[in-house]
C-alpha cells in the first residue's frame, strides 16, 4: 500500500478532537489540518482501485433523522474507501416511529460497539447532546441551523484548491443566511483562514447580529459579487418555509438569483462559484450559471468524500490516543 | 402548640422594623415580638445571628396537580417551598384539567391543608378551559377562594377579550396576571433573538414578543381600572414600559425570576435543554435592567415561575425540549447572590419583594411579622454557604441548572400553620 500524503508539514499526531460537533470549536490549525489531510485522501479516490484499509474493523453509523441523499451517501463512501464498515439509520426506518427518544436510539446503537456515529438532524444541537450521551466520536452531519461543518470544511477545501489559498481572499455567501448552518459553517471556517466574508440575502433571511460573527452584511447583490473572488450560493428552501420570508420567487430570481448577465456584468472574470445543492435551477442560480465554466459543484461533490475520510482519519486517532479532548 | 423564635435579628418592611427580638407564636398567630421571651412550655428556636422575616410568599408556582403527579404534588411542591423559605405559593392553573371552576378550586385548598405545610393560594383561569375563547366564571372562582386570575403558560391572545376579562375582573377586585406573549411574534422560537440564537442556530424569540403585550395589558389596565400584574418581566424594554406606567398612576405591579436576574441566553451555548424557559434568558443588558427596576421599585416582586418536568423529557434534542425550571428552593439564594451582594437591594428590600409586596398585591393576610398577624416566619443564616445537590432537591422533579452550585443564604428555619416546618435545614 501506498503511503498518504500528508502535506505542508502539519503533523496529524496533534490532532486531539473526538468529535466533530461544528467549525466553531476548530481552530485555525485544525481546520487547515483536516485539509491537508483532505489533499492525500484525494490521491487515493483518484485511484483505480481507490480503497485503504485505514479504519479496517472500525464501524461507522449514519443516523440520518432528516432526509439527505449527497451528504449520506458521501460519508458512506467515505468510510466505505477507510475500509470501515457502515451502517445506514434514516429515521423512517428507525424506532423514532415507536417513540424511542434520540438518547435511547443512540445508546442502543453504541451498545453494538460502534466507533462513530454520523448524524443528520433537523434540530439545531443534537449532535452536541448526542456527544454528552455516547462514548462514540460524533460528527455533526448537519444540525437544524446551526452547523453543517463537513460541508463547510469541502467547501474551503474547493475554495483553496481553485485559489491556491484562503487567507485574504473576498468571499460572499448569498441566500437564507438565518435558516442556513452552511452559511454558518463557511463564515466560522472563512474568518478563521484569513477570508473577508460577506453575507448577501433578503433582509428577512439575515440572524440578528450576524455581524458580531466577523461578516459584512448588505442586501445589494451588485455589492456582494463586487470583487469576489468566489460566491457560495445556498439553497433557497422552499419547502421550509412555514410563512414567506419573501414575496415570492420571481422577486427573489430577479432581486437575488444568479444568472450570467449579472455575473459578467457585477463580478470578477474568474469569480468561483459554489453551491451546497440540490440546485433549484431557476432560483438561485440560473440555468446557465449552473453549468458554467465559473461552477465548481462537481468538484464540491468529489472533495466531499476525500474531507470525510480526512476527518473519520483524524477522528479515530482520537480515540486510540491518549485522553480526548471534545 | 406554643413556639418561640430567640435571638434572631427581625425584619419586617411592613413595620419598617429591623431590630433584635424574639417572637412569641401560639395557635397559629404571633401573639408577641419583644426581648426575652420567656416560656417553658414552648418550642424554641435559636436564631441566633440569623435573620427572621416574613414568610415568602410565591406569586408563581407550578404544582401539576391534577394532572401531571409525575411531576410534581401539592405536598411535594410545598415541601420544596418551605425548603425555600415560602410559607404560601399562588398554584397557577395550567393544570390538566385547568382551575376554571369552584371544584377545582377546593380541590386544591383541600390538598393544601392535608399538606400540613405552607398554604396553597389557587389562582383561577381568566378564560373557561384555558382555551382564550370565553371569560371563566370569576365570579365562583372567588368564592370558592382563588386570589387572582391568569391563564397563564399563555397568553390571552384576543385583546378584545382580554379587555371584557379585565373589565370584568374588575368588578369582582380580582387580580389579573398577565403571561404576555405575542405568540404570533414568538414563533415557536426557543430562545431569545440576538447574537447566540444566530450562532446556536435555534429558532429566535424577539424581546417585542414580550413588550407587545406588556404594553397592550397596560393600555387596557389603564380603559377597564383592573389591576394587572405583569408575570415574569425579562426585557429591558419591559421594564420601562412598567416604570412609565406606573408614573403615570396606572395600577399595575410585576415580577421577575431569579433566574431572569442570573443567567443569560449565552448560558444556552451548550444546548443544555435545564436552561430552557420562557420568557427566554435575555442579555446582560435586560439583566441589568431588571436589576435595576428591583433597585428602583418599579419590579414590585421576586417571583419563581417553578416548572417542574421530567427528566426524561429534558433530556431531549433542544427544541423537543419542554420550557421551564424549578425555582423555589433556590430563589432566596440566587437572590442575595444577584441583589444583595451586588448592592441592588437591601436585607428590608428583598423581603419586601419575597414577602410584604406578593401580600399585598393579592390580599393575602401574612407578608409581615405584626402581633396578631398569621404566624408565618422564615429564619435565614445569611452567610451560610450550601451546595445544590440532586438528591436533597424537596421538589419531585429535579430540572435546575443550579444543580452542583454553591450558594449563599440558607432557610434554617420555617414556622407555618402553628408549627414549624422547616428545622435546621430540613423539611419536617
Amino acid at each position: 500500500m501506498r503511503q498518504i500524503k500528508t502535506n505542508r508539514g502539519t503533523r496529524t499526531a496533534n490532532w486531539t478532537k473526538k468529535h466533530l460537533l461544528g467549525i466553531e470549536g476548530l481552530n485555525e490549525e485544525e481546520i487547515l489540518m483536516i485539509m491537508n489531510q483532505a489533499e492525500g485522501f484525494k490521491e487515493v479516490v483518484e485511484r483505480t482501485i481507490p480503497k485503504v484499509p485505514t479504519l479496517r474493523g472500525k464501524t461507522i453509523v449514519n443516523l440520518f433523522c432528516e432526509p439527505s441523499t449527497r451528504t449520506r451517501t458521501s460519508f458512506e463512501l467515505a468510510a466505505k474507501r477507510l475500509s470501515a464498515d457502515t451502517i445506514n439509520i434514516a429515521t423512517s426506518s428507525s424506532s423514532f416511529l415507536k417513540g424511542e427518544t434520540l438518547k435511547d436510539t443512540a445508546r442502543n446503537i453504541e451498545a453494538m460497539n460502534i466507533d462513530m456515529l454520523v448524524i443528520r438532524h433537523s434540530c439545531a444541537g443534537a449532535p452536541v447532546f448526542l456527544s454528552r450521551c455516547v462514548e462514540a466520536s460524533v460528527i455533526n452531519a448537519g444540525d437544524g441551523a446551526h452547523e453543517h461543518p463537513t460541508q463547510a470544511l469541502l467547501d474551503v477545501f474547493t475554495m483553496r484548491e481553485k485559489l491556491g489559498k484562503i487567507n485574504g481572499i473576498n468571499a460572499t455567501i448569498i441566500g437564507d443566511i438565518a435558516h442556513s448552518r452552511v452559511a454558518k459553517s463557511n463564515i466560522w471556517a472563512l474568518t478563521r483562514l484569513g477570508a473577508n466574508v460577506t453575507v448577501c440575502g433578503p433582509k428577512t433571511m439575515m440572524p440578528k447580529e450576524i455581524e458580531k460573527m466577523g461578516v459584512k452584511v448588505v442586501y445589494d447583490l451588485k455589492e456582494a459579487l463586487d470583487n469576489a473572488d468566489v460566491v457560495n450560493v445556498l439553497r433557497i428552501q422552499l419547502e421550509r418555509q412555514k410563512s414567506p420570508l419573501f414575496p415570492g420567487t420571481r422577486e427573489y430570481v430577479r432581486t437575488f438569483g444568479i444568472n450570467k448577465s449579472k455575473l459578467d456584468k457585477y463580478a470578477k472574470k474568474d469569480v468561483v462559484l459554489l453551491h451546497p445543492g440540490p440546485i433549484n435551477r431557476g432560483v438561485e442560480l440560473s440555468q446557465d450559471v449552473a453549468d458554467s465554466e465559473y461552477s465548481v459543484i462537481l468538484d464540491q461533490v468529489k472533495n466531499g468524500v476525500a474531507v470525510r475520510m480526512a476527518i473519520l482519519f483524524l477522528l479515530s486517532l482520537s480515540r486510540k490516543g491518549k485522553k480526548a479532548k471534545t | 402548640m406554643k413556639i418561640i423564635i430567640k435571638n434572631g435579628k427581625i425584619i419586617d418592611p411592613a413595620q419598617q422594623i429591623r431590630k433584635k427580638a424574639d417572637i412569641l407564636v401560639e395557635k397559629g398567630k404571633i401573639v408577641a415580638v419583644k426581648n426575652s421571651i420567656k416560656d417553658p412550655n414552648a418550642i424554641s428556636i435559636d436564631a441566633k445571628d440569623q435573620l427572621v422575616v416574613p414568610g415568602f410568599i410565591d406569586m408563581h408556582t407550578h404544582l401539576r396537580e391534577p394532572g401531571r403527579e409525575d411531576k410534581e404534588t401539592v405536598l411535594t411542591g410545598l415541601k420544596a417551598a418551605a425548603k425555600g423559605g415560602f410559607t404560601a405559593v399562588c398554584a397557577m392553573p395550567n393544570t390538566d384539567p385547568p382551575c376554571d371552576n369552584q371544584a377545582q378550586v377546593k380541590f386544591l385548598i383541600e390538598k393544601s391543608n392535608e399538606a400540613k405545610l405552607g398554604e396553597v393560594l389557587p389562582v383561577g383561569t381568566i378564560t373557561k378551559n384555558r382555551e382564550g375563547r370565553d371569560i371563566s366564571e370569576m365570579k365562583d372562582l372567588k368564592d370558592a377562594g382563588v386570589r387572582a386570575v391568569s391563564d397563564d403558560g399563555d397568553p390571552v391572545a384576543d385583546s378584545s377579550l382580554m379587555r371584557r376579562a379585565m373589565e370584568y375582573a374588575s368588578m369582582l377586585d380580582l387580580l389579573v396576571i398577565s403571561h404576555c406573549e405575542d405568540q404570533t411574534l414568538a414563533d415557536n422560537g426557543v430562545m431569545h433573538e440576538g447574537y447566540w440564537s444566530t450562532v446556536l442556530g435555534l429558532a429566535p424569540i424577539p424581546a417585542a414578543a414580550e413588550s407587545i403585550i406588556v404594553d397592550r395589558d397596560i393600555k387596557l389596565a389603564e380603559l377597564t381600572g383592573a389591576r394587572l400584574h405583569i408575570a415574569h418581566v425579562s426585557t429591558a424594554e419591559s421594564v420601562e414600559i412598567i416604570r412609565k406606567a406606573k408614573k403615570r398612576g396606572i395600577n399595575v405591579t410585576a415580577e421577575v425570576t431569579p433566574h431572569h436576574i442570573t443567567l443569560r441566553d449565552e448560558d444556552l451555548k451548550t444546548y443544555n435543554t435545564l436552561f430552557k424557559v420562557n420568557p427566554p434568558l435575555r442579555t446582560a443588558k435586560d439583566v441589568l435592567a431588571l436589576k435595576k427596576g428591583l433597585e428602583d421599585g418599579t419590579i414590585d416582586v421576586i417571583a419563581t415561575d417553578h416548572a417542574p418536568h421530567l427528566e426524561s423529557e429534558k433530556e431531549k434534542e433542544f427544541d423537543y425540549a419542554p420550557f421551564g425550571m424549578i425555582g423555589l428552593e433556590t430563589a432566596l439564594s440566587l437572590c442575595v447572590t444577584a441583589l444583595i451582594d451586588e448592592k441592588y437591594l437591601d436585607w428590608p428590600a428583598l423581603v419586601e419583594k419575597l414577602a410584604f409586596n406578593p401580600a399585598r398585591i393579592l390580599g393575602y393576610p401574612g407578608g409581615t411579622l405584626k402581633e396578631g398577624a398569621p404566624a408565618n416566619i422564615t429564619v435565614i443564616d445569611p452567610e451560610k454557604e450550601w451546595v445544590y445537590e440532586k438528591d436533597t432537591v424537596n421538589s419531585l422533579s429535579s430540572n435546575s441548572p443550579f444543580l452542583g452550585w454553591k450558594l449563599k443564604a440558607m432557610v434554617t428555619n420555617v414556622v407555618a400553620g402553628g408549627r414549624v416546618i422547616v428545622k435546621e435545614g430540613a423539611v419536617v
